[in-house]
């Protein structure tokens, strides 16, 4: 009798295990399907683009104007104002937030620490819009006071904003990886007298170079697509230059400004939004990629 | 294991020809050690010989390793940790306890090898420079004659003259162990700490690593934590066997091993318990 029980609650816990399976199956497989869908439509609307304008005029033309009666599609000035909003948000992410991860792993108190990430990742929960206008209404014009020829619109502010916003991402997993860093490690550098500063630099922080560069490269991502900030605070006018004292359109901006309007559904112009999604998508596979190749380089060696 | 009757035939002959009593390189006296408010090790007395090998013996959580990071103030990293009592290095005296002390200064005298091959994320090159940096010497010239000096001490030399700028952690883990001891001694410190250097190694890197701590006893004075002991046996001139915090019993390794004169440590060589 026991034993037969025993079987059937055996049955049950088979039964049980292969629902799961499926389960957790299904949920792997919905987020690579996801993935697809986004590829498929990006391919599917942007190709009748491609079929109208040459590849070639993407990076042959020196304007972005594809609403014009006499369209110009040179994704070099959208791609202008994303990298330079980008690489702006970076020297302020990057720098900032590995100093906060090296003290926050290795020289905060336990309960400092445990008080101020919550904290810190609060600042990546502020809705994107409010630091687009704090960009546009608050920091612009103490930029404006320390020079007066900014205009209302600068890809320095939204920038700087936009490193602010992802400040959290470095610091989090930075602080995470430079943790995870053996002690035995760190003991061994203090046996031979060093420092506490000189341990966090010289042993820690290559020793945690792997996952600080998955930091970075998450850093990096977050920063090419972010929309909001940079629609508010950078202008939506798309330029060729790389100062970022002028205002200019990112990618992600002029997909919001094209969306927004009434664009007939299948014309060139709705259909060049598709185009330059499949650009930026194209550039954030490439961070990815190479963050993972840098990863796994560098796993290698710790 | 076909190599360790050969050092162990060595080293007899080497242990009975050192009978005569060696100058102490560090004096213990009294020494208890608190971590926070439960007491680890009780009056600890004792003095190491110079250019000798003394190893630490006993039961898990008797104490010889806390005593072995007294000797190099590592308990002085973590929080609540506190030390009485003495440990004076000769010949200049220096009470390494004592307040006045930069327990940056002890480390720097004090080599240490560790449970697990530890080298840094760097290159082979930079592993052996990194205590020598430390101690203010940069000239390229100056740093090759010494990283190539401790190298070929720590019998390593031969295996990684033609890749000293690839990462160290390439290397196999006795090969690594090897490394760390001349990462160790390459600033000639007066003693090296070896913490149970052999027991993540496999048994031919293990008589590597045994024969190479024979031969660095002619340069420096070492202390080492085993709970091997036929390695204890094998390699060291002096014994201590600690329980329970106290040092029961210390004195000749050829002595302690075959006529031990407390019962614990009769008790413990003969494997009753431990």
């Amino acid at each position: 009798m026991g034993s037969s029980r025993s079987a059937s609650s055996r049955r049950l816990d088979q039964g049980l295990e292969s629902v799961m399976v499926w389960v957790l199956r299904a949920g792997g497989w919905a987020s690579v399907l996801v993935t697809f869908g986004i590829v498929i439509t990006l391919v599917k609307e942007s190709w009748p683009f491609f079929q109208a304008v040459p590849f070639v005029r993407l990076f042959t033309d020196t304007m972005w104007t594809p609403l014009f009666s006499e369209p110009q599609y040179g994704i070099g000035a959208l791609l202008a104002g994303t990298l330079v909003t980008t690489g702006v948000a970076l020297l302020v992410a990057i720098p900032l937030g590995t100093i906060l991860a090296i003290y926050l792993s290795e020289f905060a108190e336990p309960q400092f620490r445990d008080w101020v990430k919550p904290m810190l990742e609060l600042l990546s929960a502020v809705p994107t819009v409010v630091y687009g206008y704090f960009a546009l209404l608050t920091l612009t014009p103490l930029l404006q006071k320390i020079y007066p020829d900014l205009p209302q619109f600068s890809m320095l502010s939204a920038g700087m904003i936009m490193g602010i916003m992802i400040v959290p991402y470095v610091t989090s997993l930075g602080e995470d990886a430079m943790r995870s860093v053996p002690m035995l490690l760190r003991e061994g550098a203090y046996a031979l007298g060093d420092g506490k500063l000189g341990v966090a630099l010289r042993v820690v922080f290559p020793g945690a170079f792997s996952g600080l560069a998955a930091a970075y490269v998450l850093a990096i991502s977050r920063a090419v697509g972010e929309t909001m900030i940079v629609a508010i605070a950078a202008g939506l006018q798309p330029r060729m230059t790389v100062n970022p004292l002028e205002s200019a359109a990112t990618v992600t901006a002029f997909i919001v400004q094209v969306s927004l309007g009434d664009l007939p559904h299948g014309s060139i112009g709705y259909q060049s939004i598709f185009a330059a999604g499949a650009v930026l998508f194209l550039m954030t596979l490439g961070f990815n990629l190479a963050g993972h190749a840098l990863r796994r380089r560098f796993h290698r060696a710790t | 294991m076909s190599v360790a009757p050969e050092i162990a035939g060595r080293d007899e002959s080497e242990a009975s020809a050192s009978d005569t009593k060696a100058l102490p390189k560090v004096q213990i006296h009294g020494l208890n050690f608190f971590y926070g408010t439960n007491q680890v090790l009780r009056s600890v007395t004792m003095d190491v010989p110079a250019l000798k090998v003394t190893a630490l013996i006993g039961p898990s959580g008797c104490g010889k390793t806390t005593l072995l990071r007294c000797m190099n103030r590592m308990h002085d990293l973590y929080l609540g940790n506190r030390y009485e009592g003495s440990i004076v290095v000769q010949p200049d005296g220096t009470d390494i306890l004592d307040a006045s002390v930069d327990p940056i200064q002890v480390r720097m005298r004090f080599g240490m090898v560790f449970q697990k091959p530890n080298p840094f994320p760097k290159s082979i090159y930079e592993n052996v420079a990194y205590g020598l940096r430390l101690q203010g010497m940069n000239r390229r010239k100056e740093l090759d004659e010494k990283v190539e000096k401790a190298l070929r001490e720590a019998a390593l030399w031969e295996e990684v003259k033609s890749r000293l700028h690839q990462m160290a952690h390439n290397l196999s883990g006795g090969q690594q162990q090897r490394l760390c001891i001349a990462r160790a001694i390459a600033t000639d410190p007066d003693v090296v700490l070896f913490d149970e250097p052999t027991s993540a190694l496999d048994p031919i890197a293990t008589s590597k690593i045994e024969e190479l701590i024979v031969e660095l006893k002619k340069r420096v004075t070492v202390m080492i934590v085993t709970h091997n002991l036929q390695q204890a046996g094998r390699i060291s001139d002096m014994t201590a066997f600690m329980y329970l915090g106290e040092l029961i019993e210390f004195g000749d390794t050829n002595r302690m091993f075959t006529n031990p004169a407390k019962p614990q440590t009769e008790d413990y060589i003969s494997g009753r318990f431990g």
